[in-house]
């Protein structure tokens, strides 16, 4: 799953930094700026400006840190899932995001740059990832909840990247979509079920959706007026729909969904604008999302060092394998000499 | 007694305490293909499980479920080889903690299922044809995990020195457990007599086979075996279980009456 504009920028403390203009061949550049005006598609072998190069790491290994991430908040549930079938789908659904992951991270190495480096950016805490993971998962709720809301709400974000000029990135999320939706009906029939429980079932789900539901909304990324990397993501083809009109797109969709399933989302200013054919929303709290993406989130420091602790705990398997292969390798050549 | 049920429990806790196990190196494993890799074997083992308790609950009859036998039962009840519910490191007592060992995991796997590679195969043959039938099921997923686990075997045992001596540390503490697949057990002996089980004496020569076969391609020695030996499948578990299910079943519990 993943999410959030994408325009995070990963250098610690400032919002947002601004795109250096190309100083690159002017004929190679044109011919860029063609193929995209004609909404073609760019591959790995074709010269690209580095800026958007630069931009497209960034965003691609953000989206994948994001995945591998994304599988702790669950997976914190895995162990304890109610019933035989629910624990089934759902390790399916964290292994789908380990997935994700992997395709993410093979995208992004397509541009030269390698996994490990992308880990390390990860772990040394410079790389960011999706601030929605940085909030804890309470009760069982929260796993159908996180697949309606959070996977819903990646879906928003990931569909028009199906159409973004980088091919290897668009090819992975047409993969990628199609189990995230399976994802957010997934979650969303864990709560119906719910829902027509016991009392203190309705009542867990209602509190998960009270505790989720604004941060799901933070996940499209701050305001358009907030934004100044998405114009140029805009006219690059890596960002298609801007963070308000997806953000408003999601509401709209969520708000009869809510209805059918019983529970209230918390905001007394939610209501349906005959005017403008979409419904008004309260203020989101910016403050706390900046708070969050900046390391200053309940789990931050929780995430980040159980990846950390993954990756060191497995080094001596890693190792393993490599020493392993080396000496395979050897072997086979002494045979054949 | 029942000859068909009490076999068919143990086959089916055997899969879901391991599956439980293995579960827990979701978002944790060595490297991101493993954990992939992992979490299949576990969501292969589940399926097992299910399969195995929505036929006992056929048998049975009444309210049972799958999951009434796999959230409702207690330690004493669960009938699954002690090994399966040892945690990912090596022993400790039942309260205390350490960090998940892949070498455990992999020696665990691998010595399960080169057994059930084999049971699975005989148990096609099974006068239960509902048994017959997820033994057919199952025996292509457990060819796949015993692959997956010799090739890390071999990988770690014969990978660096430090691989090297944690696969035999792990080999060492879990392998006195395998002991238990060869121990007489009545609820066995009764499945061998009513043609739903298989005798595991016949098992045994083979099964010493792909073992030995694959630690000397790990460069691993095959530790001596005598002493305690575990009877998980009659019921006597170790301190571990108690907390793996505390665990699994809490929220169940906490729920009786809900719906999931
Ligand atoms: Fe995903
Ligand atoms: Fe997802």
């Amino acid at each position: 799953m993943y999410t959030q504009s994408f325009n995070v920028p990963d250098a610690p403390g400032g919002k947002t930094v601004p795109l250096a203009p190309s100083t690159e061949d002017p004929a190679l550049q044109a011919a860029f700026d063609a193929r995209i005006d004609a909404d073609g598609r760019i591959e790995p072998q074709d010269w690209m400006p580095e800026a958007y190069r630069r931009t497209l790491v960034r965003q691609i290994s953000q989206h994948a840190h994001s995945e591998i991430v994304g599988m702790l908040p669950e997976g914190n549930w895995i162990s304890r899932a109610p019933s035989l079938k629910r624990k089934a789908i759902l390790i399916a659904k964290v292994q789908d995001e380990g997935g994700h992951g992997l395709y993410l991270y093979s995208a992004a190495e397509t541009l030269g740059t390698s996994r490990d480096q992308m880990l390390e950016g990860l772990h040394s805490g410079r790389a960011k990832y999706s601030s929605i993971f940085n909030y804890p998962t309470l009760t069982w709720a929260d796993v159908g909840v996180i697949g309606w809301l959070v996977d819903g709400a990646a879906i928003m974000n990931q569909i028009p990247l199906c159409r973004c000029s980088y091919g290897p990135y668009a090819r992975a999320m047409v993969r990628v979509c199609k189990e995230e939706s399976f994802h957010q009906r997934q979650g969303y029939e864990a709560l119906l079920v719910m829902m027509q429980g016991t009392a203190e079932q309705k009542a867990m789900v209602q509190d998960a959706v009270n505790r989720w539901w604004w941060k799901c909304l933070a996940m499209f990324g701050p305001p358009d007026a907030d934004s100044p990397n998405s114009a140029q993501g805009m006219r690059w083809g890596i960002k298609r729909i801007s963070n308000d009109d997806l953000r408003q797109k999601f509401v709209d969709a969520t708000v009869p969904q809510a209805k059918v399933l019983g529970v209230t989302l918390p905001d007394p200013d939610l209501k349906w604008n005959e005017e403008r054919q979409h419904h008004d929303y309260g203020q989101i709290d910016w403050n706390e999302f900046w708070e969050t993406v900046n390391g200053n989130g309940p789990c931050n420091k929780e995430r980040l060092a159980t990846r950390v602790k993954a990756y060191n705990d497995g080094e001596w398997v890693r190792d393993a394998a490599l020493a392993h292969a080396r000496k395979q390798q050897q072997r086979k050549m002494k045979e054949a000499a | 007694m029942n000859a068909a049920t009490d076999y068919l429990l143990h086959l089916a806790d055997n899969a879901l305490v391991l599956g439980q196990r293995n579960a827990e190196w979701c978002g944790h494993g060595p490297i991101l293909e493993e954990d992939i890799a992992l979490s299949n074997v576990s969501l292969d083992l589940i399926g097992q499980a299910r399969l195995l308790y929505q036929l006992v609950a056929s048998l049975k009859g009444g309210n049972t479920t799958e999951d009434r036998l796999a959230y409702f039962r207690d330690t004493h009840e669960f009938r699954n080889y002690t090994l399966l519910e040892l945690p990912h490191h090596g022993p400790l007592s039942g309260y205390a903690h350490a960090s998940l060992d892949y070498g455990t995991t992999i020696v665990r796997n691998f010595l399960y299922s080169a057994l059930m590679a084999l049971l699975w195969e005989a148990l096609e043959k099974s006068a239960n044809a509902d048994l017959a039938a997820i033994a057919a099921k199952s025996l292509k997923e457990v060819r796949y995990h015993l692959r997956h686990s010799r090739d890390w075997l071999v990988r770690l045992g014969d990978g660096t020195d430090e691989s090297h001596i944690r696969a035999q540390a792990a080999l060492d503490h879990l392998f006195p457990y395998t002991q238990e697949f060869w121990a007489h057990s009545a609820v066995e002996s009764a499945a061998v007599a009513a043609g739903i089980g298989v005798d595991l004496a016949t098992l045994q020569a083979d099964w010493d086979a792909i073992v030995d076969a694959a630690l000397a391609e790990a460069t691993l020695v095959r530790p001596q075996v005598g002493g305690y030996v575990p009877e998980g499948k009659n019921g006597i578990h170790s301190e571990h279980l108690g907390f793996l299910l505390a665990e699994m079943q809490s929220l169940a519990r906490a729920h009786p009456n809900g719906s999931w």
